[in-house]
Order: structure tokens, then C-alpha cells, then sequence
């Protein structure tokens, strides 16, 4: 497939936000810089850059507990983000949601997800708006393997199939919810044919490859924009880390991490298709990784110097307050 | 007496349940974990905090089960399985999952026995990590508690220490009614003397953490230690506090309350959840209308406020009564 350059290199420069963005995370984790609950996206990238490089801003995604790489890749200011978790008043959430509530109304983010298949009904509504107005934008909702065995979203699919909505269902399938695999969670052989039996059409993706989630994510939204109901993108994908930041991840085989991170690399991917191609050079590249590493360190440094939100926050927000209670 | 931590006593309190009596099984969310997974290790992780540790080595797949992410199906397949005559412990990981299983949980497990006039028994517990301090913002730290208190038909058990969650829960598993049990996360690694043997709690009665004479001070879960670090506090100005711990708050020890505040004529209520429609509303309106001319000052009510729970660790610290706050409502009342 051939793209234009400009969007090869910001492709590859998302993807790699995203890498770099989640292993900083990683690290101030483990410093004891980021508090609360935090799920990495490493590895996973290709999917949502894949899915987000067919969308506008007027199209909306609605992202889950693993939510960075999809916010990112909708084009969530990086700064911001990195404030949020953080916990800074300046964050994207001005330090109330955290790495599980980001969102970006301006940028068509609706937000990551801490409810596993909490947003597909969401989404759904997102796209009947869009189907009312008849203003072509579609609904993107992110799922995992383990997040399509719930009740909404099951229910989702239906209505959005019954309603004909622009909505796009991507599941990605790393395998593993938390500590269970796919094997024993979801009873059938076929997940893609599961959610096919829903009434609309599933493309199929290597989660490793950013070019064949573009394309299959193309053909889905486009089925949906085309106002003929609801399509699905499964993507095969893993996470190079645990569920949660020190999950000792003792449902992985020998070896199993290394292999990922050796041969399901969707940078390295990425490079050895450009080099075969020599659409874009190494150098060029390269060039974007140290822009990259610098953005990183800045959100880092920004992030640690940012104002702390104080305790009169706690209250704004809220529709009512009352003096009841002790804050 | 050997200290265990509250995560201890209850996954002893399963082990013994379990041994007990063949009925009783666990269900729920990598309770045992890596189920399907090329490791083989199936069972190594006994939930994600650890409290069903062990139980799938000793007592196989048919007692520790784990499902798919699927909480309503989940509490109905418990529910099912009670009404039929086994004692399932479901888990649900965070009581702010109580939102995806409520019709489960209210409109059909907590309305059997009533509505089918007396003749079913669903004896299943289901078991919920509840309260904030994680920074884990608005869907991970709720208690929950306070709203399924509201519904008749559903027992409701918040421990405060290892040792009553055990007798609590052995008692829960015995008990005929369906019982939602509250495990205040940020006390899993908080430890007491708990015996090895098995021994029961019954429901209604509440522990008198601290006696005294000028204040009535109630609290539940999470705070029940953080009051009883305010009235200590307290003791060297020459206050002395009666701390209740009602323990599960449906059943309500009402009478435990009214007879302490007509000694001590103060009330203080401390809870975690916010203010409206919550636990310290309801017990000062117990005391309002049962025990208002042994009242000598406004009850104190100390909650969170009404919002959600933040993430940043800073707002949850305000958020959070604390024990400032409890001092300063004791001081308050004596004012
Ligand atoms: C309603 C609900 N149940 C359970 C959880 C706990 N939980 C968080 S993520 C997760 C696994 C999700 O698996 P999957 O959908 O495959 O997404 P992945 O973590 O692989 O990205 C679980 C069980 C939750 N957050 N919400
Ligand atoms: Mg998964």
C-alpha cells in the first residue's frame, strides 16, 4: 500500500509517541512518581494509529482502561497527558481522572474507560448523533478480548446494527484480559465470526503492522461513513507488559515477552517496510525518534513542574454542592 | 494469638468455609487466574488482591472458578446457584462494578425470598473490594455500601479489622439471605490477632472499639481506625469517646447507637462515601427521631463531600475524611 509520505512519517512519528510515552510512564511508575492505576500500551500502538490516521477530528473515539496509546493517537496534547498522570491541575483532566479518564472533547476523545465495555454504548450514541445530523462523522469504540464478553457491549452491537449507526467496534485481541486468555474467556473458536453473527462486517488486521490496520480500519469506517450501519476491525496484538504496571504476569509461556517485543514490533515493522520501499530513509526516521525523546523528556519535566490542583478542586465540577460533608 | 492481615483472615475464612461444607464454591474474575493461559500455571493468582489465593490448588475448578468479565451474568449465575441450594462467594473485583450487576443484585437476588413469598432461600455472598485511597480515581474507589444499604432483601457487611472480616464472612457464608460484603481495600494489608480456628460474627451487633463518656463517635469501615486515632488523640484534653463499629450496616445494632448517644448526649458520624442519602445521614436521622432530647449538641456528620473521587493523590488526601476531620467534629460537638 502506498501512502503519502507526510502521513507515513506521522504515522510512524505517532506510533512512536505513543512507545515513548508509555515507557517514560513506565518509569516514573516505578519512581514512584505516578500514583493510582495505570495499563500500558506497548506494544499495541499499530491499532490505534492505524484506526485514528482514517479520522478527523469531528469523528469521536471512545478509548478504555489501557486508553494512552488511543488518546495520543486522536491527537491528545502530550503535555497535557503526561500532566494528568501526574495528578497536576494542569493535566487534561486537571488531575481528576488520571491515566484512566483521559479526554479531549475538542479532539473527538470521549474518553478512556476505567469500566471494562463501558464505552461501546456510548459510542453507539455518538453515532446515532451522527446519523441524525446526517453530518458523516462516524464513532469509534476501542475494545479488548476480554472487554467483548461483557453484557453492553454485546448490546451495543445489536442496537447499532438495529439502528444502522456509524459506529466502528475495533477489538483488539492481545490475548489476555488481566490474567485469563482468550482461550478460556470467550467460549467460541471464532471471535471475528461471533461478532460478524452481530449483522455487520469485521476486517481483519495484524495489530503489528500499521499498514494493515490502516487498511482494514479504512474499509470499516468507510462501510460505516458510507451510512451503511455499523462495521467492525479485529486486530491480533500483544502488550509487551503486564495488566497493570508490577503484574508478575505469570500466565506468560518462556519466552513469550522477548518474542513479542523481538518479532511483534510495529516500529521495527515499520522501518524494515520503509526500508524494502524507500519511501522514507532510516535517517529521516531517526530524526523523528529524537524529536520524539525530546518531546518526552519535556512532558516529563513540564509535567513534574506543573501546579498541584488544591483542596477547593475537589468540589468544582460537581453539578450541586452541599456543606454537608467534611471537605 | 497469631497477626494476620485482613487479606489473610479472609482467605482463610474461604479455606475453612470451603473444607466445611462442599456447597460452598467460588466465582469470579481471575480468582483463580491464568485459566487458558500457555503458562499452565492456573490457580498461581487467587484474585487481584490476593484474597482467593490458594483455593483453586486445594479445591480445583469446579470450587474456584473464573469467568469472563461478565458481572451480571456473574451474581446471577451465584444467585442461581443459591436458590438451588449451593453457597457461592462471588467475587466482584471493585464495588464500583456494582453499577454493570445491580438489576442482578437488587431487582432479582435481593427480592427472592420476598417476593416468592417466604419459600426460596438464596444463600450467596458476593464480595466486593470497596473504598478510596489509591488514587484510582472516580470508577475504583467508591464504597458502594451506602447505597445497597437501602435495598430491603440484601444484607450488607462492611469489617473493619482482619479479625471480625473473618468471623464477619464465615457468618456470611452461613447466613441464608444474600449478603454483599465490603472489603475496604486500603485495609488488606492492615494486620490483628486473628484465631486459627473458625468462629462466627453474628449480624446487628455492633463492636464497641473505645468506651467513654462524652462522645458517641460511629464509624464504619475505613474510618473506624482513623476515629479511633482521633478520640486517642483526644484523651489527653480530657474527652472520652464511645467509637461503634456497627460492622454490617443492614442489619443496623440501632439500639447499640440510641443507648450510647442517650449516655453521651454527642454524635459524630463518620463515613467515606459522600453526604447525600448515605450511611452518616441515616444514623443521624435514627438518632434524631429516636434520641433527640439526649442530644446536647448538632450531630456531626464527616463524609467525603459530594463529588466523585478524584485521582490526583493530593485531592483524594482532602477528599478522604481524615483524622483532623474527626477531631475536629468530636471537638464540635463538645464546643
Ligand atoms: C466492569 C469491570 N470489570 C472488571 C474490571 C477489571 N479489569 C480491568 S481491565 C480488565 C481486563 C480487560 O481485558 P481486555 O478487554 O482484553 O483489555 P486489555 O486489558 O487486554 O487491554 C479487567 C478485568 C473493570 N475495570 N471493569
Ligand atoms: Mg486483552
Amino acid at each position: 500500500m502506498s501512502l503519502p509520505k507526510e502521513k507515513l512519517l506521522r504515522a510512524y512519528r505517532q506510533m512512536k509517541t505513543i512507545r515513548e510515552f508509555e515507557e517514560r510512564a513506565h518509569a516514573e511508575i516505578m519512581n514512584g512518581q505516578i500514583a493510582g492505576f495505570t495499563h500500558l500500551y506497548t506494544g499495541q500502538e499499530a491499532n490505534a494509529v492505524g484506526v485514528c490516521e482514517n479520522l478527523g477530528d469531528e469523528d469521536t473515539i471512545i478509548s478504555t482502561h489501557r486508553g494512552h496509546g488511543h488518546c495520543i493517537a486522536k491527537g491528545a496534547d502530550v503535555i497535557g497527558m503526561m500532566k494528568e498522570l501526574f495528578g497536576s491541575s494542569e493535566g487534561l483532566c486537571k488531575g481528576k481522572g488520571g491515566s484512566m479518564h483521559v479526554a479531549d472533547m475538542e479532539k473527538g476523545i470521549l474518553g478512556a474507560n476505567g469500566i471494562v465495555a463501558g464505552g461501546p454504548p456510548i459510542s453507539v450514541g455518538a453515532a446515532l448523533a451522527a446519523k441524525i445530523r446526517k453530518n458523516g462523522r462516524v464513532a469509534v469504540s476501542f475494545s479488548g478480548d476480554g472487554s467483548v464478553n461483557q453484557g453492553t457491549c454485546f448490546e451495543a452491537m445489536n442496537l447499532a446494527v438495529v439502528l444502522k449507526v456509524p459506529a466502528v467496534f475495533v477489538i483488539e485481541n492481545n490475548y489476555y484480559s488481566e490474567h485469563t486468555n482468550i482461550s478460556y474467556a470467550v467460549g467460541c473458536d471464532d471471535l471475528k465470526a461471533r461478532t460478524e453473527s452481530f449483522g455487520f462486517p469485521v476486517f481483519v488486521a495484524d495489530g503489528a503492522d500499521f499498514f494493515s490496520v490502516y487498511e482494514a480500519a479504512a474499509k470499516a469506517i468507510e462501510h460505516a461513513r458510507g451510512g451503511n450501519g455499523p462495521a467492525g476491525v479485529f486486530a491480533e496484538t500483544g502488550r509487551f507488559h503486564g495488566h497493570f504496571v508490577g503484574d508478575p504476569q505469570y500466565y506468560r509461556a518462556d519466552g513469550e515477552l522477548d518474542d513479542l517485543r523481538e518479532n511483534s514490533c510495529c516500529l521495527k515493522n515499520f522501518r524494515a517496510s520503509m526500508a524494502e520501499s524507500g519511501d522514507v530513509s532510516q535517517e529521516e526516521l531517526d530524526a523523528i525518534d529524537a524529536e520524539v525523546m525530546a518531546l518526552i523528556e519535556q512532558s516529563v519535566t513540564e509535567a513534574k513542574a506543573a501546579p498541584r490542583p488544591t483542596p477547593d478542586q475537589v468540589t468544582s465540577d460537581v453539578y450541586i454542592n452541599y456543606s454537608a460533608g467534611s471537605a | 494469638m497469631p497477626e494476620k492481615t485482613m487479606r489473610d483472615a479472609i482467605n482463610e475464612a474461604l479455606h475453612q468455609a470451603m473444607e466445611a461444607d462442599d456447597s460452598v464454591f467460588v466465582i469470579g474474575e481471575d480468582v483463580a487466574g491464568c485459566n487458558g493461559s500457555p503458562s499452565g500455571k492456573v490457580g498461581e493468582v487467587g484474585g487481584v488482591f490476593g484474597v482467593t489465593s490458594g483455593l483453586y490448588k486445594k479445591f480445583g475448578p469446579d470450587r474456584c472458578i473464573d469467568t469472563p468479565i461478565s458481572e451480571s451474568a456473574i451474581v446471577g449465575a451465584a444467585s442461581g446457584a443459591a436458590l438451588v441450594g449451593m453457597r457461592p462467594v462471588a467475587e466482584i473485583m471493585f464495588a464500583d462494578f456494582v453499577g454493570v450487576c445491580m438489576d442482578q443484585i437488587v431487582n432479582q437476588m435481593g427480592k427472592f425470598r420476598y417476593m416468592f413469598g417466604g419459600k426460596s432461600k438464596c444463600p450467596a455472598v458476593i464480595r466486593f473490594a470497596s473504598g478510596g485511597g489509591f488514587s484510582a480515581a472516580g470508577q475504583h474507589s467508591q464504597s458502594m455500601y451506602q447505597v445497597m444499604t437501602s435495598f430491603p432483601g440484601l444484607k450488607v457487611v462492611i469489617p473493619s479489622n482482619a479479625y471480625d472480616a473473618k468471623g464477619l464472612l464465615l457468618q456470611a457464608i452461613q447466613d441464608d439471605d444474600p449478603v454483599l460484603f465490603f472489603e475496604p481495600k486500603a485495609l488488606y494489608q492492615e494486620a490483628c490477632e486473628v484465631p486459627d480456628e473458625a468462629y462466627t460474627i453474628p449480624f446487628g451487633e455492633a463492636a464497641f472499639v473505645r468506651e467513654g463518656d462524652d462522645v458517641t463517635v460511629v464509624a464504619f469501615g475505613q474510618m473506624v481506625n482513623r476515629a479511633a486515632a482521633a478520640i486517642d488523640a483526644l484523651e489527653s484534653d480530657g474527652i472520652s469517646c464511645d467509637l461503634i463499629d456497627p460492622r454490617t450496616s443492614s442489619p443496623l445494632d440501632e439500639a447499640a447507637i440510641l443507648e450510647s448517644v442517650e449516655a453521651t448526649g454527642r454524635l459524630v458520624v463518620v463515613d467515606e462515601s459522600p453526604p447525600r442519602c448515605g450511611l452518616t445521614a441515616d444514623i443521624a436521622a435514627l438518632v434524631a427521631s429516636k434520641a433527640f432530647s439526649a442530644l446536647k449538641a448538632p450531630v456531626q456528620m464527616v463524609s467525603a463531600p459530594h463529588s466523585p473521587t478524584p485521582f490526583s493523590p493530593e485531592l483524594e488526601a482532602a477528599y478522604i475524611p481524615d483524622v483532623n476531620k474527626v477531631k475536629a467534629s468530636i471537638q464540635e460537638v463538645m464546643a
